[in-house]
C-alpha cells in the first residue's frame, strides 16, 4: 500500500520539535564525552573513604594494561545502552528515526528496525541489566564505606553525595522494563502469585517515570564523580558533618 | 467575533490542493466544529468523517498543524491563531477524498490476529487483579492515530512487516489474560514484526485515551519474546519445570 502522492511532505509541525532532540544530543553527548574521558584518565577516582562510581568494584590486575574502569563500566554503559527510554532518546536524536512525532526521518525501504543484526542484540538488555545489578551492589557497598574515616564513623559530603548517587542508580534499576517484566509482568494470572503481583505494582509504578530516574541517575553519577575528582586533586576539601 | 483561518486539504491520493477558510472562533469550539462549519457555509462537499463527536468512536482523526489529533478532541483556543491552521488528512492512509481516508488495511490486520481462546472445561474464578492490565488496551477506540504516527507505517510504509501499534496492543491484550491459551510468539515475531518497533513512543504520544502502548504493550511483548527466543536461562528455567 503506497503512501498517496498528495502526502509527501516531511512534516507540517509548526511547533518547537527541534528542541527535544538537540538537548538530548547536548546532554548526552556531554555525558559519554565526559565519561569515556575520565574511564580513561585512570587517576583521581579514589578520595578516602570516597572512591568514584566509575571505578566501582576497583579490580586492578596487573596484566591490565589500561584504566581498571574499562573492567566495569561495559556494564553499566551497555545496560544504558540497551535500556528502552534511552533507546527511544538516540533513536530520536541521534539517528533521526524518526527526529520527532510525525516528522519524517530517515526512512528506507529496507527498515528492520530491531529485528535484525545489529539492532536485535537490544534485546539482551536484561543481561546488562543482571550485570549491572551486581555493579550496583558494590555502589551501595562504596556508599556505607564512605562513612568510614580510618575506622571511626563519620559523615562528609561525599558520603551523603554518594548515598544520594547509589539511591538514584537503584531507582533507576528498579523502574527498568525488564525488571519489571521478570518480577511479575511475565505471569498472566496474577492472583495464583500474590508476592510478584505486589512488586509488579511497585515496579510498574516506579517505570512510570523511568525517564526521570534515567536522567537524574545519569546526572548523579556524573556529579558523584566529578566530586571525588575534585576532592582528589585537591581543588576542594572534602566538608566534615559529623 | 474571533476569527480563524483554516488551511484544508481537499483532493484525493492523486491531486490535491489546499484551501484557506475564514471561520468565526466562538468559545468551547473545537476544529470539527469548524470543519462543519466549512461544510454548512463554503463547501458543502468537503469529505469529514465523524461521527460521536466526543472523542469516543475515533472517526475524526486528521493532523493539525502537523500533529495527529481528534477534531472533535482538539480545541480552537488551544491553537495559535497568528498563522493558517493546517487541517490534513492522516499521513499514513491513502486518501478517498479530503480528510477522509481509506484505513481498511487495518482490518485485515486484526483479522490475523487469533482470537481470544480459552480451555474448554476450565471454570475459573476471575479477579480484578487478572483483568485489569488487559481493560486498559480495552480503551481503544480504533481512531488509527497510533498507527498514523508510528514511522514505521509512516515513514517507512512497512505494511507487509509490521502490524503496528494498533494490534500488538490487541495481542498484548488477548496474551495477557489469564484464560486465553494461544501462544502468538511465532506471529509477534514474525508478521506482527515487533522487533520493527523501536520504541521512540509517538504511539503513546497521541493516543487520545491515554493508553500507555509503548510501556504497558509493546516492551511487555517485546520481553516476552526475549523470555521465548533470547533468553537461555529462562529457557533452561522452563524446561526444569517441566520435568
Amino acid at each position: 500500500m503506497a503512501i498517496s502522492a498528495t502526502q509527501n511532505y516531511t512534516t507540517l509541525r509548526t511547533d518547537n520539535w527541534r528542541v527535544a532532540p538537540i538537548i538530548t544530543v547536548i546532554i548526552l553527548g556531554s555525558f559519554v564525552i565526559y565519561a569515556t574521558w575520565r574511564a580513561l584518565e585512570n587517576q583521581y577516582y579514589l578520595a578516602e573513604p570516597y572512591l568514584s562510581p566509575f571505578y566501582s568494584p576497583l579490580i586492578n590486575p596487573e596484566w591490565w594494561p589500561i584504566s581498571p574502569a574499562i573492567l566495569i563500566l561495559w556494564a553499566p554503559g551497555l545496560f544504558r545502552f540497551t535500556c528502552y527510554y534511552y533507546r527511544k532518546a538516540y533513536y530520536r536524536s541521534f539517528a533521526g528515526m524518526p527526529p520527532a512525532c510525525a516528522v519524517e526521518g530517515r526512512s528506507k525501504e529496507s527498515y528492520s528496525g530491531e529485528s535484525k543484526f545489529p539492532l536485535i542484540l537490544q534485546n539482551l538488555h536484561r543481561f546488562f541489566f543482571y550485570a549491572a545489578s551486581i555493579v550496583l551492589i558494590f555502589l551501595w557497598y562504596d556508599a556505607f564505606k564512605a562513612f568510614n574515616f580510618d575506622g571511626h564513623y563519620g559523615v562528609g559530603v561525599g558520603s551523603i553525595i554518594l548515598v544520594l548517587n547509589v539511591f538514584l542508580l537503584s531507582m533507576y534499576s528498579l523502574s527498568c522494563h525488564s525488571f519489571r517484566h521478570l518480577i511479575g509482568g511475565k505471569l498472566n494470572v496474577f492472583s495464583s502469585c500474590p508476592t510478584r503481583f505486589t512488586l509488579w505494582k511497585g515496579a510498574s509504578s516506579l517505570n512510570e517515570r523511568h525517564m526521570l530516574w534515567a536522567w537524574v541517575s545519569l546526572f548523579g553519577v556524573c556529579l558523584t564523580d566529578l566530586y571525588i575528582r575534585l576532592v582528589a586533586t585537591g581543588v576542594i576539601t572534602d566538608m566534615r558533618l559529623v | 467575533m474571533a476569527e480563524a483561518v483554516l488551511r484544508v486539504f481537499r483532493g484525493d491520493s492523486e491531486n490535491g490542493e489546499t484551501k484557506d477558510y475564514k471561520v468565526p472562533v466562538e468559545e468551547g469550539m473545537v476544529v470539527l466544529d469548524a470543519l462543519l462549519y466549512i461544510q454548512a457555509n463554503y463547501d458543502g462537499d468537503l469529505a469529514v468523517r465523524w461521527n460521536c463527536k466526543a472523542a469516543k468512536c475515533g472517526s475524526c482523526s486528521t493532523e493539525i498543524n502537523g500533529i495527529p489529533k481528534l477534531s472533535c478532541k482538539t480545541r480552537m483556543d488551544s491553537l495559535p491563531r497568528d498563522e493558517p491552521i493546517t487541517v490534513y488528512p492522516i499521513k499514513a492512509f491513502p486518501v478517498i477524498k479530503d480528510l477522509v481516508t481509506d484505513v481498511k488495511w487495518n482490518y485485515q490486520k486484526q483479522k490475523e490476529i487469533p482470537p481470544f481462546t480459552p480451555p474448554e472445561d476450565e471454570e475459573m474464578i476471575m479477579y480484578q487483579d487478572d483483568v485489569e492490565r488487559s481493560q486498559e488496551f480495552r480503551k481503544c477506540i480504533e481512531c488509527f492515530l497510533c498507527q498514523n504516527v508510528c514511522h514505521i507505517l509512516r515513514d517507512n510504509n512497512a505494511k507487509e512487516s509490521f502490524f503496528g501499534p494498533r494490534y500488538l496492543i490487541k495481542i498484548a491484550e488477548l496474551d495477557m489474560h489469564p484464560l486465553d491459551t494461544v501462544d502468538r510468539s511465532e506471529l509477534l515475531r514474525n508478521e506482527a514484526g515487533v522487533g520493527f518497533c523501536n520504541i521512540t513512543k509517538c504511539c503513546t504520544e497521541v493516543c487520545p485515551e491515554n493508553i500507555r502502548i509503548t510501556d504497558n504493550a509493546i516492551i511487555p511483548l517485546k520481553e516476552r519474546v526475549v523470555d521465548k527466543y533470547f533468553d537461555p536461562i529462562n529457557w533452561i528455567l522452563s524446561k526444569l519445570k517441566e520435568d
